[in-house]
């Protein structure tokens, strides 16, 4: 009777003490904000002025890099309005042949860099990036666009190819016809794209450098897939437009946590 | 016969004094306790700025409270203020390092502060 009672008790503190675990917690959605690296509030415009462009012939860097943030910054900009003048032609602005600020706005679009006008290789980057230092010049395009907050940079977008050892699952089925999965190395030869922007935010009023951000992103395929260079660059941008985005909004990280009690 | 009275009587102070400072304690956790699962309730209704006074004031009530931390840090996360969000897991989880619900909410938390960091240069 004593050990039945004594059973009955040690049971019922058993199942007191789960109910109690499985109440101890809520899981919660949350909604982390990541606040924007630039104060914005100071301007109310934006433009995008254009990118030196260099890696390949097939995608015009500048252009599709222009007309992408453009398009990003108005539906997701929040209150800064896009200026939608003619991208600027940097690598000539770098040669010496600059355009008189703001000129593409004015209506007369200056010659876009073609293939042979951008620069080939990210190593002539660095002798062309002064340009983003050039306070005088960037102060003359924001007082003729009222004073906007500029976007420019540089764009690499160079096909890659690559071989090696590469990790895959090989699915196999027995005598009885029961399939497994076994992880298999082989050799490969892949090739894709790298995208690495490089984007500089400054300040129309005065000229000045505010934030400057790189990024980069690769992508491979089997050598026997084809895909569009143009595809394969949005599809890399894709990947860093809410970083990019962010520089400028405040953006959400959706996600869940667990409340204790 | 003086000194054995003299320990006698020390003995018995010091377990009056436990015998005190234990209810003490349990009113402070169950204190403690009360402001956390206020804290659930309000910020299950979204009001997450009470909800961190409250988680703050079990803290302050029970620093051993590692919960109460740790709801605090995912408080702190939902206002988007991540360096004290930051302090309060570690809190948590110095209190309850073994805790997986806390080293869970600690892995998520820092899977988004590194990538700002990282952004930011730091």
């Amino acid at each position: 009777m004593i050990a039945l009672r004594a059973r009955t008790v040690s049971s019922v503190i058993l199942i007191a003490a789960m109910s109690g675990c499985s109440a101890g917690y809520v899981e919660i959605p949350l909604e982390t904000p990541i606040q924007p690296k630039i104060d914005v509030r100071p301007f109310s415009r934006v433009f995008v002025a254009g990118f030196i462009a260099a890696g390949s012939d097939e995608v015009d860097g500048n252009l599709e890099t222009v007309r992408l943030l453009r398009s990003q910054l108005r539906n997701k900009g929040g209150a800064l309005r896009v200026i939608d003048a003619d991208a600027l032609s940097l690598p000539g602005l770098a040669g010496g042949e600059a355009e008189p600020a703001g000129s593409g706005a004015a209506g007369n679009p200056p010659p876009q860099p073609a293939g042979d006008s951008a620069v080939s290789d990210d190593a002539q980057f660095a002798a062309v990036e002064k340009i983003f230092a050039d306070t005088e010049y960037w102060k003359k395009v924001g007082d003729e666009l009222q004073q906007p907050l500029i976007v420019t940079g540089t764009v690499l977008f160079r096909p890659q190819q690559r071989s090696g050892f590469v990790q895959r699952e090989r699915e196999t089925f027995d005598s009885l016809g029961r399939r497994s999965v076994e992880p298999e190395r082989t050799y490969m030869e892949r090739k894709g794209f790298i995208l690495r922007p490089t984007f500089v935010f400054i300040d129309g009023r005065t000229g000045e450098t505010l934030h400057t951000e790189t990024f980069r992103e690769e992508i491979l395929y089997n050598a026997t897939q084809t895909t569009p260079p143009l595809s394969s660059f949005f599809e890399l941008m894709d990947r860093l437009l809410p970083s990019f985005l962010n520089t400028l909004t405040a953006q959400k990280v959706r996600g869940s946590r667990t409340l204790l009690k | 016969m003086f000194l054995r009275t003299m320990n006698i009587v020390l003995v018995l102070a010091a377990l009056l004094s436990a015998l005190v400072a234990a209810p003490a304690y349990a009113d402070a956790r169950g204190d403690a306790r009360k402001q956390v699962e206020f804290g659930i309730a309000v910020a299950q209704k979204g009001l997450w700025r009470e909800a961190i006074y409250r988680w703050q004031r079990a803290t302050e009530l029970d620093p051993t409270f590692a919960q109460a931390f740790n709801n605090l840090a995912i408080a702190h996360e939902h206002e988007g203020e991540l360096d004290k969000a930051l302090v309060a897991y570690e809190k948590a989880l110095k209190i309850e390092p073994l805790n997986p619900f806390i080293k869970q909410n600690f892995d998520l938390f820092k899977e988004i502060n590194d990538r700002i960091a990282r952004k930011d240069g730091k």
